[in-house]
């Protein structure tokens, strides 16, 4: 049929075939039933594996639907595996921006923070890994928020923390639209007074945006003397997320 | 001019890296490749040597691309590796005979016991400063020369060279058969059983012991200095450091002087006390080794205390029962329940080592009702790594008559907050992190920047080491005693385990 993706459609078929087939099915069972050659339906299994939708036996002779298939409507990349992919990216961001970092995935409508790196002065600060940010105060929670589709982004009461922050569910949406648009987040003194976030988004396999990471700062280091926020620090920040975006995707 | 850096090369148990630093000891860029960890029998540990060779040409370029360098912004290769694993090859083909036998292999059990004989382990600790055990390199010369018919022989010739990792690095990245260095360094020497503590050379009373020509072994040379300029791989550039990975760790770590220590966490895990330029003798199981010698200053001491199985559990977790799909997941698995609901697990899988070393031990999953769940254990999986370091930091504090206050970690496994936090709680002190958690490639970076001038002196490499990261105690000291007597109690049920009559020769 024009307009569709055959390799999608013949995944689909592979998925059902697997689906009814308890014991799992090989590549030979696989490519007679569907009609393909053996290669083509190698191909399929191995993306799909990729993409975590279906595992081999110990063996490798016999494939089957994996568990994380079943449970599509959760976050397929655990946050603890989020939190080892990013860790040298995040901490080295840390060491050159010179301030906090943070990386942070968005479940059920809050910013759970993943990861959490010292500003690398030495001062006195404590780990927050495990706490929550709201997302509509902060550069984080903004750059996962802009790509949710869950409803976590509908209109509802948002709380005001500072005098800045947006409480305005129309002008929320204005703001992720540009979020979206430019490929980063910002904060300016929307969650704690006098100081200033900018975040970008993690993109995993398929482009799917699994988090977020994101350095905060006081105002006049993160801005520069007209309160933008400084585009040295933009750039680190989306090359950091662009980096281990890239570590997720390419991992077999 | 372009930018310049120091390419590490961590040759470890797992994996290869090769990873770029910039002046500020930044990490730049990474790239790695693992290895399979082959077992072809119980107890048997062995990697592909020349598979390990074939993935240090792709990492290094592929580190470089990464960050669109060019070869000639290399200034400097320092090189890591994982200890003691042991390799012959073949000095005119350049041939590995059979595989590299791993630290972590215990075939040599059989023939350690024998070698005691009637002094016990300890017989050769004054000239070495380690006990018999299988997890050092003599012992394991001895069984693959005496296995492998006719090796003695071309041994004795000439025909054949010993090596740790480094030293095969070293000399493929020379040009192996044409005109390739055969050199080790000091730390990774002091790990064989054949150098002698003092004199840094090796000896001939252990050599003798150990029935090992000395015609396999390479020059001993310091840690940091120029050991020759690669011809292969980076042609051109100088290879300006070797050292074993544990010894990098505590560089990396900027522990320069006595009194300074870090515990590594990875496939294993160890603690490091740098000890100055004094030799001191445990008497409560630790190791004494050499931390570094940079050029022809004397050389650093550090007491050791070297945990064999503790990220390796996680991987067993995860490759031999299939419990989680990820090594990471590890923490999201123990995170479903409270606590080890009175599980513990011992992971003495090639006998035990700090403090105890027992080489007859092997592994045990104790207090099992049927309560447990895959959650226990992987928290039980966890809570063992922080358990060996109890034992492990009770045994330092002994010998150096301080206690320790704070602990700086590095490592894989740093990046799992439930065990760094339980890590604190046990230990009673404050878990500190570094900004680079891969300090072992960091140290080897340092060592080789310093010896080609790109960094001036120690001073300055200390300046680079922040805080990224602090877990601070906060466990009920009765609940603490109470976990660390189920602890040993189940620690003593490894005990004797491998009889020895069943013990292989």
């Amino acid at each position: 049929m024009p307009g569709t993706v055959q390799s999608i459609e013949r995944a689909a078929a592979v998925l059902r075939l697997l689906a009814a087939a308890p014991n799992g099915l090989g590549v030979a069972d696989l490519g007679n039933a569907l009609g393909l050659a053996k290669t083509t339906v190698h191909g399929i299994l191995r993306t799909l594996h990729q993409v975590g939708f279906v595992e081999q036996d110990h063996t490798g002779a016999h494939y089957h639907l994996s568990d994380a298939f079943g449970r599509l409507g959760e976050s397929y990349l655990d946050p603890n595996e989020l939190r080892s992919r990013a860790i040298n990216w995040a901490d080295s961001l840390a060491s050159r921006s010179g301030e906090v970092v943070r990386v942070g995935r968005l479940v059920e409508g809050k910013v759970v923070v993943v990861h959490h790196v010292f500003r690398p002065d030495d001062s006195d600060q404590d780990l927050d890994v495990g706490t929550t940010l709201p997302p509509h105060a902060t550069a984080l929670g903004k750059a996962v928020l802009a790509f949710d589709t869950s409803g976590a982004a509908r209109p509802r009461k948002l709380e005001a923390y500072t005098t800045r922050t947006i409480t305005d569910p129309a002008r929320l949406a204005e703001e992720l639209t540009a979020v979206r648009a430019r490929g980063w987040a910002s904060e300016f003194e929307e969650h704690t007074v006098e100081l200033a976030s900018i975040a970008a988004p993690i993109r995993g396999l398929g482009g799917l945006v699994v988090g977020a990471v994101g350095l905060a700062g006081r105002v006049e280091r993160i801005c520069d003397s007209r309160l933008r926020h400084r585009a040295d620090l933009v750039s680190m920040v989306s090359a950091t997320a662009e980096a281990i975006g890239r570590d997720l995707r390419e991992d077999t | 001019m372009a930018e310049q850096y120091v390419a590490a090369v961590d040759q470890g148990t797992n994996s290869t890296r090769c990873i770029l630093f910039d002046r500020r000891g930044r990490l730049v860029s990474v790239a790695q490749r693992e290895h399979p960890q082959l077992f072809p029998r119980p107890g048997w540990v062995e990697h592909d040597a020349e598979e390990i060779w074939r993935n240090v040409i792709r990492v290094v370029p592929a580190a470089i691309r990464q960050i669109g360098a060019e070869p000639s912004q290399v200034v400097a290769i320092g090189i890591t590796n994982q200890r003691e694993t042991s390799l012959l090859w073949d000095r005119f083909t350049g041939r590995p005979i059979g595989h590299a036998v791993v630290w972590q292999d215990t075939r040599t059990d059989r023939l350690v016991t024998e070698l005691a004989g009637d002094e016990g382990p300890d017989r050769f600790a004054d000239l070495c400063g380690l006990p018999l055990t299988t997890y050092f390199s003599a012992p394991r010369i001895r069984w693959m020369l005496d296995h492998t018919p006719g090796l003695r022989q071309r041994a004795a010739r000439g025909e054949i060279l010993f090596g740790t990792m480094e030293s095969w690095l070293i000399w493929n990245f020379t040009g192996g058969t044409n005109g390739g260095l055969h050199a080790t360094d000091v730390t990774n020497a002091s790990r064989t059983m054949l150098m002698n503590i003092e004199t840094l050379e090796w000896d001939d009373t252990l050599l003798e012991a150990f029935d090992v020509p000395r015609a396999i072994l390479p020059e001993i040379r310091p840690s940091s200095g120029v050991f020759a300029t690669a011809t292969e791989v980076l042609p051109g550039v100088r290879i300006g450091a070797a050292l074993g990975d544990q010894q990098a760790a505590l560089f990396g770590q900027t522990c320069f002087s006595a009194g300074e220590a870090k515990c590594t966490y990875g496939t294993g895990s160890f603690l490091l006390l740098h000890t100055g330029q004094e030799i001191v003798r445990s008497k409560h199981g630790m190791l004494t080794t050499v931390a570094y010698q940079i050029g022809n200053h004397p050389a650093s001491y550090a007491l050791e205390g070297s945990m064999a199985v503790t990220g390796s559990l996680v991987q067993w977790f995860r490759d031999g029962l299939g419990m989680i799909h990820t090594a990471a997941e590890i923490e999201t698995l123990a995170r479903t329940v409270e606590d080890n609901g009175g599980a513990y697990i011992v992971p003495a899988f090639s006998g035990l080592f700090a403090p105890h070393w027992r080489s007859e031990a092997r592994g045990v999953i104790a207090g099992l009702t049927g309560y447990i769940t895959k959650g226990h254990l992987a928290r039980a999986v966890l809570e063992a790594t922080a358990f060996q370091t109890l034992e492990v930091v009770d045994a330092m504090n002994a010998d150096s008559g301080i206690a320790l206050t704070a602990l700086k970690v590095d490592g894989g496994m740093t990046a799992n907050n439930l065990l760094m936090q339980f890590l604190a709680d046990l230990l009673d002190v404050r878990v500190v992190r570094p900004m680079v958690t891969e300090t072992v490639s960091l140290g080897a970076a340092y060592a080789a920047g310093l010896a080609v001038g790109y960094w001036p002196d120690l001073e300055g490499l200390r300046s680079n080491w922040h805080r990224a990261g602090q877990w601070l105690p906060h466990m009920d000291p009765r609940r603490r005693e109470t976990e660390y007597a189920n602890w040993k109690s189940a620690v003593q049920r490894t005990f004797n385990w491998i009889r020895p009559e069943d013990q292989e020769l």
